[in-house]
């Protein structure tokens, strides 16, 4: 009889229902309640921007974003915050551990469009997971690009995801990195304030320049409007949104959001398209 | 000297634009000011008798709360003011702010621009344009933080 794991594999293909078993072989802690998991078991290629479905077995499943590098096809990386039962219980894997997983789906950042433009990368708190894949292409890529701005806000300094590459990073001469945090004692020598404090101080081509905004819904809102003030193109302001997941094919209607499927027609998607929408108490 | 604060008022971002004979009057106001890390620029309580327009350098805006400590709640950079209680009675700093690093920037007399203010409504109708915006930024800003947005919420 043909292991489970192949089974699982062969359904798959058939039913995108299924999810295949794949197997944790890293895990770390990030900050409190946030495990970046990395997981073996077949080649992975996805879109930056792209998310899965990620089983817990016997508990549940939740839409999870990629946090990896895209260059890498044998190890998928995926940042988890618990925040319910499945997304705790994820937390919660063991390396050794098998994973049920489902995807890659959705529509990723625009990176293509990004090309020859200044690129402004908004993150707040966990969205600097989906951006991260982002991130890792316009580095890899660098010479394809303009300014290359990151601007990322935090609820403390305690709460900085990544904190190590972003300080990596902070140190590249090719690119701009910024980080501010809600609130902050003494020990924090750096920026205290909302996100949209870092973009007031930035400098870009405004007329030539391509956002990719990720976090809560509310701080995304500030932060596009903050660049419309600034003359960037509706169009050409990229957020990433999160509603409750089921099916992730666009089948069951669970994450509609007005005329559009998050998780077929998203997660990403211009302002221009979402203006209308955002911000609505009931849509 | 007034000459150069004249121009030093001029180039500063929140003056720009403004009329030539308001950047004398508030520049007879002003002068300059230099601060080293950890110095505080004033301390909540104590009476706003001048305020600060960063020319360089950072400073952080503190509440003090005896169960945390000194905790920053916003912190100010080059191009941005430093201070708005002197605008509104009674006149008193509502917390502190401390600089984080060499800090060069003008100090206005706060109660010489509110004189001069009193005595020509335009003047002080440029300078409610100019500090409404800053005002209204740091009250979105406070919601922003006060509902926590980064937390988990159920
Ligand atoms: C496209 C997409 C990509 C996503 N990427 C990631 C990712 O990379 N990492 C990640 O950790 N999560 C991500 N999420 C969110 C994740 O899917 C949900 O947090 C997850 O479904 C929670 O499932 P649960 O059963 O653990 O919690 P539930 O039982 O569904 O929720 C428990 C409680 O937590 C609250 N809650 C749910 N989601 C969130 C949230 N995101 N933030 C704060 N509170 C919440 C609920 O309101 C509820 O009160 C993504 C969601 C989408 C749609
Ligand atoms: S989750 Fe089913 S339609 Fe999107």
């Amino acid at each position: 009889m043909a292991p489970m794991t192949d089974a699982f594999s062969a359904a798959s293909v058939a039913d995108p229902m299924i999810p295949r078993v794949a197997r944790v072989v890293r895990r770390k802690r990030e900050i409190a309640d946030v495990v970046t998991l990395e997981i073996e078991g077949g080649a992975f290629d996805f879109a930056p921007g792209q998310f899965n479905m990620l089983t817990a077995f016997g508990v549940g499943e939740a839409a999870i974003s990629v946090s990896g590098d895209p260059a890498n096809r044998t190890r998928l990386i995926h940042t988890i915050r618990a925040v319910g039962a499945v997304s705790r219980a994820l937390k919660e894997l063991h390396v050794g551990e098998p994973i049920g997983l489902r995807g890659p789906f959705g529509r990723g950042w625009p990176m293509r469009e990004a090309e020859g433009r200044d690129v402004i990368v908004v993150a707040g708190g966990l969205g600097l997971a989906p951006l991260r894949p982002a991130l890792y292409r316009l580095f890899a890529e660098r010479e394809k690009y303009g300014r290359i701005l990151l601007l990322f806000g935090a609820r403390s300094p305690a709460d900085i995801l990544f904190r190590d590459e972003l300080e990596a990073w902070r140190g590249r001469l090719d690119i701009e990195v910024e980080a501010t945090v809600d609130h902050a004692r003494g020990e924090w020598c750096g920026n205290v304030g909302v996100v949209t404090t870092l973009l007031s101080r930035a400098q870009f081509d405004a007329a030539n320049a391509l956002a990719m905004l990720c976090g809560p819904e509310i701080m995304m809102r500030f932060v596009a409007n903050a660049l419309l003030e600034r003359g960037v193109a509706q169009e050409r302001i990229y957020l990433s949104m999160e509603r409750n997941m089921k099916c992730a094919i666009g089948w069951c209607g669970h994450c509609q959001f007005g005329p559009v499927f998050i998780c077929r027609d998203g997660p990403v998607f211009p302002y221009s398209q979402l203006r209308g929408l955002i911000g609505k108490k009931e849509i | 000297m007034i000459e150069s604060i004249e121009r030093i008022v001029q180039e500063h971002r929140f003056f720009a634009g403004m009329d030539a004979g308001f950047v004398a009057l508030v520049s007879g106001c002003a002068k300059n000011a230099r601060f080293d890390p950890g110095q505080y620029l004033f301390h909540e309580g104590d009476s706003a008798d001048w305020f600060f327009l960063l020319r360089n350098g950072s400073v952080a805006i503190e509440l003090r709360d005896p169960a945390r400590g000194a905790v920053t709640v916003q912190t100010l950079h080059e191009g941005e003011l430093c201070g708005l209680s002197w605008l509104v009675p009674p006149y008193r700093w509502t917390y502190d702010a401390r600089a984080i690093e060499q800090v060069r920037a003008i100090a206005v007399d706060a109660a010489c621009l509110r004189r001069k203010s009193e005595a020509d409504p335009r003047l002080g109708y440029d300078m409610m344009k100019r500090f409404m915006p800053p005002l209204v930024e740091r009250l979105q800003a406070a919601r922003m933080q006060m509902i926590d947005i980064y937390g988990a919420h159920d």
